[in-house]
C-alpha cells in the first residue's frame, strides 16, 4: 500500500466545516417495527462518524436510508444541501455522490476487478474507458490490490475483495462514504488490511459514516461515536469519552458486553 | 424400404429448412420479448409487474395450437393483419412465427426469472448505490449473470420450440410436419415415414442440446 492519497485534496474542492449530511426527525417502520425513531444527525464535511449499537438497533437501515436504498416514512435527509430525490435520474445522480461499502462486498461476480471499478465512472459519470481504467489502476494500487486487476472477485480473498469494493466506491469520487460493517465478514487476519485503508481515507479528510464494532478504529479515526439502540440515537460523544466514560446505562451495558472478549 | 423417399416429388430438405427458419426467427423473437417480460416482472413499476404476470400466466397455460390458430384466424382473417407479407404461404409463416414468439416468450421469461434469482441482491444494491439506473442495473449487472445461469434451461425451451413448430402445419405452413402428413396420406407407409421425420428432428435438436450444454458450463459465473 503506497502513501499516495486515495482521494483528491479535500481543501481544493470545498470549504470545510459545512454540514454535508443532515438527517432531521427521520422515521422509518418495517410493518409494525419502528426501526428509526426520530433520528437527528448532522455530519460535517471531513468528519468521521462511527455508528455503534446492538444488533437490530437500526444501524444498517440508517446507512441505507442515507442513499435511499431504504425509503423513509417521515423527516428529511439532505446531502450537500440537496434533499434526497424520490426516484429516477436525480436520485441516481445523488447516489453517485455517496459511496457505499457493504459487509458482504457485493462485487459484480461476472466482471473483473478492473471492470468492477470502471463500471460506475464509465456508465454513470460518462468518462472514457481509457481514463477510467487509468484511474482505476491507480486506485487499486493504492488499496494494495493493483496486481489483481484482471482477476475475478471469486479468485480474491475476502480482505482483497473488500478493498476492491472500497476502490469501486472511491472511483466515483464521492462526497461521503458509508461503510456498513465492512470487516464483519472477514477472517481476523484480514481485518487490519481493510481498516488500514479506511484509516488512510480518514486521514485524507474523507467524510465517512462507519458502522463498526472495531474499537481500535473508532478510537483512532473517528471524530464522533453515535450509539444507537432500539432505533434511537441514545448517545453521541467523542470516542474517548464514549468508550471510557459512557453516560447512558444502555451504552454501559452494551460496552461491557463487547469488551468482555 | 425407403423407396417412398422420392426427393423429386417431396421437398424434404425444403420442409426441414422451413422448420429451421420458423425455429430461428421464433427463438430470436422469444428471447427478446421474453427478456422484456422478465424485466417487467422484476420492475419497480406495479402496472408493468401486473402486466408481465398476467401475460405469462395467461399465455403459458393456453394450448399452443390455440395461440397459433388465434393468430391466423383472429389477426389475419378477422382483422386483416398480414405483417407486411403477401401470398398466403408467406402470411401463414409470419403469423406462425408471431404465435410462437407470443407463446415461447413466456417460458423464456420464467427461465430468466429463475436466473435473476441466482444473482445476489447485494450486487444489484451495490450497482444502484453507484448511481446506475434500474435499466442499467438490469442490463449491466443482473441479466448478464442471469443468462449465464440459465443457458441449460433455455436450451430446453429451444428444443421444445423446435418440436412445437410442427403446430404451424395447422395453419398451412409448409414445414416438416405438413409434408409428413402429406406423405403418409399418399404412401401408406406410416412407420418408415415417421422414422425419417423423427430422425430429422433429432438431427436438429440433439446438437443444439449438446452445444448449449457445453456453453452453459463455459459461461457459468464463479461465486
Ligand atoms: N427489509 C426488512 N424488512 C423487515 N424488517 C427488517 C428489514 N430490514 C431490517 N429489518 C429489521 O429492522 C431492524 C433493524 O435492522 P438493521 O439491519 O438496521 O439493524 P442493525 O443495527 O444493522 O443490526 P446488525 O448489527 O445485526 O446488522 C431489525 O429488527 C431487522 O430485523
Ligand atoms: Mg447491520
Amino acid at each position: 500500500m503506497s502513501d499516495a492519497p486515495l482521494t483528491k485534496d479535500p481543501a481544493e474542492s470545498a470549504p470545510l466545516a459545512e454540514d454535508l449530511v443532515v438527517l432531521e426527525s427521520v422515521n422509518k417502520h418495517f410493518g409494525a417495527l419502528h426501526v428509526l425513531q426520530d433520528i437527528n444527525l448532522t455530519i460535517k464535511r471531513g468528519e468521521v462518524v462511527v455508528v455503534i449499537g446492538p444488533s437490530g438497533s437500526g444501524k444498517s437501515t440508517l446507512c441505507r436510508a442515507i442513499n435511499r436504498l431504504e425509503t423513509i416514512d417521515g423527516g428529511s435527509i439532505t446531502i450537500d444541501e440537496k434533499p434526497l430525490p424520490e426516484e429516477g435520474r436525480e436520485l441516481a445522480r445523488l447516489r453517485a455522490d455517496v459511496g457505499m461499502v457493504f459487509q458482504s462486498f457485493n462485487l459484480f461476480a461476472h466482471k473483473t476487478v478492473l471492470q468492477n471499478v470502471t463500471l460506475g465512472p464509465v456508465k454513470v459519470r460518462g468518462i472514457s474507458k481509457e481514463e477510467a481504467e487509468t484511474k482505476a489502476r491507480a486506485l487499486l494500487d493504492r488499496v494494495g490490490v493493483g496486481n489483481q486487476a484482471d482477476k475475478y472477485p471469486a479468485q480474491l480473498s475476502g480482505g482483497q475483495q473488500q478493498r476492491v469494493a472500497i476502490a469501486r466506491a472511491l472511483a466515483m469520487e464521492p462526497k461521503v462514504m458509508l461503510f456498513d460493517e465492512p470487516t464483519s465478514a472477514l477472517d481476523p487476519e484480514m481485518i487490519n488490511e481493510v481498516l488500514e485503508v479506511m484509516q488512510q481515507l480518514a486521514r485524507e479528510g474523507m467524510t465517512m459514516v462507519v458502522v463498526t464494532h472495531e474499537m481500535g478504529f473508532a478510537r483512532s479515526a473517528a471524530n464522533r461515536v453515535v450509539f444507537m439502540a432500539d432505533g434511537r440515537i441514545v448517545e453521541e460523544a467523542e470516542p474517548h469519552q464514549f468508550f471510557d466514560n459512557p453516560r447512558s446505562d444502555r451504552a454501559k451495558d452494551f460496552l461491557s458486553k463487547i469488551l468482555q472478549h | 424400404m425407403f423407396d417412398f423417399l422420392d426427393l423429386e416429388q417431396y421437398d424434404l430438405f425444403g420442409a426441414f429448412w422451413t422448420t429451421v427458419q420458423l425455429t430461428v426467427y421464433s427463438a430470436i423473437g422469444s428471447l427478446i420479448w421474453g427478456t422484456l417480460l422478465a424485466a417487467m416482472r422484476v420492475s419497480p413499476v406495479p402496472i408493468m409487474r401486473a402486466f408481465g404476470t398476467a401475460y405469462v400466466n395467461l399465455l403459458r397455460n393456453t394450448p399452443l395450437t390455440l395461440v397459433i390458430v388465434a393468430c391466423s384466424q383472429g389477426l389475419y382473417f378477422t382483422m386483416g393483419v398480414s405483417m407486411g407479407a403477401s401470398g398466403s404461404e408467406n402470411i401463414a409463416f409470419r403469423l406462425a412465427v408471431l404465435g410462437f414468439i407470443i407463446y415461447t416468450s413466456t417460458f423464456v421469461c420464467e427461465a430468466l426469472r429463475s436466473g435473476i434469482n441466482t444473482v445476489p441482491v447485494g450486487q444489484a444494491e451495490a450497482a444502484r448505490a453507484l448511481g446506475l439506473s434500474f435499466s442499467q442495473v438490469l442490463r449491466l449487472v443482473v441479466l448478464p449473470q442471469a443468462f449465464r445461469a440459465v443457458v441449460a434451461p433455455l436450451a430446453n425451451v429451444l428444443i421444445a420450440l423446435t418440436k412445437n413448430t410442427t403446430v404451424a402445419a395447422t395453419i398451412g405452413v409448409a414445414e416438416a410436419a405438413l409434408l409428413m402428413r402429406d406423405m403418409i396420406e399418399r404412401e401408406a407407409q406410416l412407420i418408415p415415414i415417421a422414422a425419417v421425420f423423427a430422425f430429422g428432428f433429432i438431427v436438429l435438436t440433439l446438437p443444439t442440446g449438446l452445444l448449449l450444454g457445453w456453453v452453459s458450463k463455459r459461461v457459468a459465473v464463479k461465486r
